[in-house]
């Protein structure tokens, strides 16, 4: 982006003093890391200040002082505590480098309207600073645990050898261990098992109903529709209860009466359940997705003589099928990520992979869990990543898009 | 339109006159939409309305009384507990009778069970009384009232009979009642002795705690939204995926990162002792207690709040901002007169949303709460399937329910059920 407003270099009254108040917090920092803040606090300052001036003077030669900035941060981290100090403080130096030119030569407006007074200009960057640090509050926790599943110990916290980034330190044994344990896999597979079976009757019962209910003519479609997002509301805790109950009732008859096998009664009340739980989701996005639908297509389907499933599956699904696989893939994360009903619904035999883990949290903690999630997340992402391109898809064919 | 014309009613292709023919179409398209949506209308009702609504009727049914002590409940109807005299021999008579049926199909434990909620030592008496009236014979060893209350002095408690008596009807509030803290005797509604009344207490707690969850939410969640919401499309887009990327995260995954953060040689802790803000020796406690649940939920909470927050504020055009500054207001003026009323209902639909999800959770607090951050959930759980007080369970729920439902409604009328948004 081209910049908005003429920038002009600061006065070194203005550029000092802001770099050394950044200098004392770092120095405070190290300071009370070593048993004396205000020591470290004083320093800090002073010796940033100085750094800046060095800086400033210099200023024609910025990016060969750069490169010298973080070399000399890093190797005085280096001296001071090894490897991952030296990582830490280059970071500081190239930080300071940064900031000192970005407010002697008056960078720091450039992207700003020229209108803007010194105390706005200050408020908009507060104002990122507080922004960021909610994103750090939203990430961090989700990145933590990544290096923490190559862990070559068995505990749930950093050793020094991890920080030390020594090799020894990191071992991809718990990996080993999921792929290797009976129990993780056989939950691994009932989830696998589950999830998708009741994806699949949430999606086409919730698609239907969602093309239904849409529909201009439908009776009764308020009471309908919170009846059918009703699974979403109601907690989960007295979702679980109810079906419970109900459930172990409905297995007793399949078994006693019916004969069928327990491990087979088991799974089909858990599915069933699941089903239950994900079909909001997919009314939700398959409605959302109707709202744009032109229904003079079908109509004209209908006009050069296509039967109703035709129309439907040549006109209609191509064009909602964005919205119903987006629906489907959240219908498959709930029950994929669902615990509270299988806990009280289902059997031993039946148990999933997020059960495993809340037993594992509770009970016996075993980093293994973290390799779990480690592997989570990165399904996860890619999830987001296969919903976030149907939703653009669907906005463009649509036209809605303002790219 | 008049639908008479000089020559009759007008005629559609077929020869039948046109409204008839119209509300017939009509009347098919409706059908045809109700078809639709009959077979999903069909399950969800049939394997989830119905079983909760199955689950929440236990909280009043009390029917186990009257099926497994029909003649005593009947010989007690006539006696008259003001009179401080216990029962005559027929209702002693009648409960050996009852009882010698019970126990064969080892029913009476269960009634005892039922029974010690509403008085403790009932599940005993029954117990041990079992045992012994197994070998009475209810016809020959008449008369049994002496013979009763030497095998139990409990018998010739006057209370007993009482809290027989109060507790034989089909229907009960006891378990509501209960649910509240309080207890029905035969003296009437009363408050449970101070030790057991925790109740009230921890629906207090949930509620102060979702509120706690909810405020902390709008304030982290605001900011956010705004930047989302002011920066090119480019930006929010990249942005947007650092807020769904913790949406699309398994709960557990979420959970058990909080555990490895704040646990006591966790992630904070040590980084406060390495930068010399907490000493080594007392290491902060953020986990098993409020903190650990309030910290952990809003993080878990916070982009059910953003969206909506975002959706809103989208639809706000920065130049009212603008206009307002230049018409002379102030940067907090323009802020709190213009910008922040406008964005209320994303506030409003975020709150809702949130303070619904979390009055509700289960997981989160079962696991970082320890015993003093759980919610009504964690008890409604407990008392499913440890306590087996099932009854009180359903109470439990259907106040929570009843809580929800409330909340949806208002949600419903504010947002409107069809707007809810994902992603």
């Amino acid at each position: 982006m081209a910049a908005l407003t003429p920038i002009s270099r600061t006065p070194l009254s203005f550029v000092l003093p802001c770099v050394a108040l950044a200098g004392a917090f770092v120095g405070l920092l190290v300071g009370t890391a070593n048993g004396a803040g205000p020591m470290g606090l004083v320093a800090g300052a002073i010796i940033m200040a100085t750094i800046a001036f060095v800086l400033i003077i210099s200023a024609k030669y910025e990016s060969f002082t750069r490169g010298l900035t973080i070399f000399g941060f890093g190797a005085a981290g280096f001296l001071f505590g090894g490897l991952p100090i030296l990582i830490l403080s280059a970071l500081a130096g190239w930080f300071f480098h940064w900031f000192t030119y970005w407010l002697f030569e008056g960078r720091y407006r450039a992207r700003l309207l020229p209108y803007l007074t010194g105390g706005q200009v200050l408020w908009h960057y507060a104002f990122r600073i507080i922004a960021g640090a909610v994103f750090v509050f939203l990430i961090t926790p989700i990145l933590v645990i990544i290096p923490l599943s190559f862990n070559a110990q068995d505990f749930f916290t950093y050793t020094p050898e991890m920080l030390r980034f020594d090799p020894a330190g990191y071992s991809l044994k718990h990996y080993q261990d999921f792929f290797n344990n009976n129990e993780w896999q056989r939950s691994l597979k009932n989830s696998l098992t589950i999830a998708p079976i009741a994806t699949i009757i949430s999606v086409s019962l919730g698609t239907l109903a969602a093309i239904g209910l849409s529909q201009s003519h439908m009776p009764l479609k308020g009471t309908i529709m919170a009846i059918l997002i009703s699974p979403m509301i109601v907690p989960l805790i007295i979702s679980a209860t109810g079906m419970f109950f109900f459930y172990s009732d409905l297995g007793n008859f399949m078994e006693n009466s019916l004969g069928l096998g327990k491990n087979f009664v088991g799974y089909v009340k858990v599915i069933l359940a699941h089903a239950v739980l994900g079909i909001p989701f997919v009314i939700i996005t398959v409605t959302a997705t109707l709202v744009g639908f032109d229904n003079s297509l079908t109509r004209a389907a209908a006009n050069m003589g296509a039967n109703p499933v035709t129309t439907f599956f040549r006109v209609q699904m191509p064009l909602i099928l964005p919205g119903v696989i987006s629906g489907g893939l959240f219908a498959f994360i709930t029950s994929f990520d669902e615990v509270v009903v299988v806990l009280f619904v289902g059997s031993a035999g039946q148990k999933t992979l997020p059960w495993q883990m809340f037993t594992g949290l509770r009970e016996q903690i075993s980093p293994t869990i973290l390799a779990v999630a480690t592997l989570l997340v990165i399904i996860s992402i890619c999830l987001l990543t296969v919903v976030e391109m149907l939703r653009r898809r669907s906005e463009r064919l649509r036209g809605m898009s303002p790219a | 339109m008049s639908d008479i014309t000089a020559d009759g009613p007008v005629l559609a292709a077929d020869g039948t006159p046109l409204k008839r023919s119209l509300a017939r179409a009509m009347r098919r398209q409706k059908l045809r939409a109700l078809m639709l949506v009959a077979p999903l209308l069909i399950f969800v009702l049939l394997t989830f309305i119905f079983p909760i609504v199955n689950m929440l009727s236990r909280s009043v049914q009390n029917d186990i009384v009257v099926n497994t002590l029909p003649e005593t409940v009947r010989a007690l109807g006539s006696w008259d507990a003001s009179s401080g005299q216990l029962p005559d021999e027929a209702v002693y008579a009648a409960f050996t009778r009852d009882m010698a049926v019970a126990i064969e199909a080892k029913k009476h434990t269960r009634l005892g069970g039922r029974l010690n909620y509403e008085k403790t030592g009932f599940s005993s008496m029954f117990r041990q009384s079992g045992r012994k009236m197994k070998k009475l014979d209810p016809v020959a060893d008449a008369p049994f009232k002496d013979k009763l209350i030497d095998i139990h002095k409990g018998w010739g408690d006057v209370e007993t009979w009482k809290v027989l008596q109060t507790h034989s009807g089909i229907f009960t509030s006891g378990y509501f009642l209960n649910a509240i803290d309080a207890q029905k005797t035969p003296d009437g509604v009363a408050w449970q002795p101070e030790e057991k009344q925790i109740l009230l207490k921890l629906f207090g707690r949930t509620l102060i705690m979702s509120l706690i969850i909810t405020g902390s939410c709008i304030m982290l969640g605001y900011p956010v939204a705004w930047l989302l919401a002011n920066s090119t499309a480019r930006t929010a887009n990249l942005l947007l995926i650092l807020v769904l990327l913790p949406f699309w995260t398994s709960l557990l995954v979420r959970t058990s990162a909080w555990k490895v953060m704040l646990q006591q040689n966790g992630v904070i802790n040590e980084v406060l002792v390495w930068i010399g803000l907490v000493p080594d020796a007392d290491r902060l406690i953020l986990i098993n207690n409020q903190f650990g649940t309030i910290v952990a939920m809003t993080h878990i909470l916070l982009p059910f709040m953003i969206l909506p927050m975002y959706s809103v504020m989208q639809t706000i055009p920065p130049s009212y901002l603008r206009a307002a500054k230049s018409l002379g207001a102030t940067n907090w003026t323009a802020f709190w007169r213009v910008y922040f009323p406008q964005s209320v209902p994303g506030i409003g639909a975020g709150s809702i949303l949130v303070f619904i999800l979390s009055i509700g959770y289960y997981i989160t607090p079962e696991i970082v709460g320890g015993t003093k951050g759980v919610f009504i959930s964690n008890r409604i759980a407990y008392h499913i399937s440890s306590s087996l007080n099932w009854g009180l369970a359903a109470a439990l729920g259907t106040i929570l329910l009843v809580v929800v439902l409330l909340l949806y409604w208002a949600y419903d009328k504010i947002v409107g059920i069809d707007n809810v948004k994902l992603g």
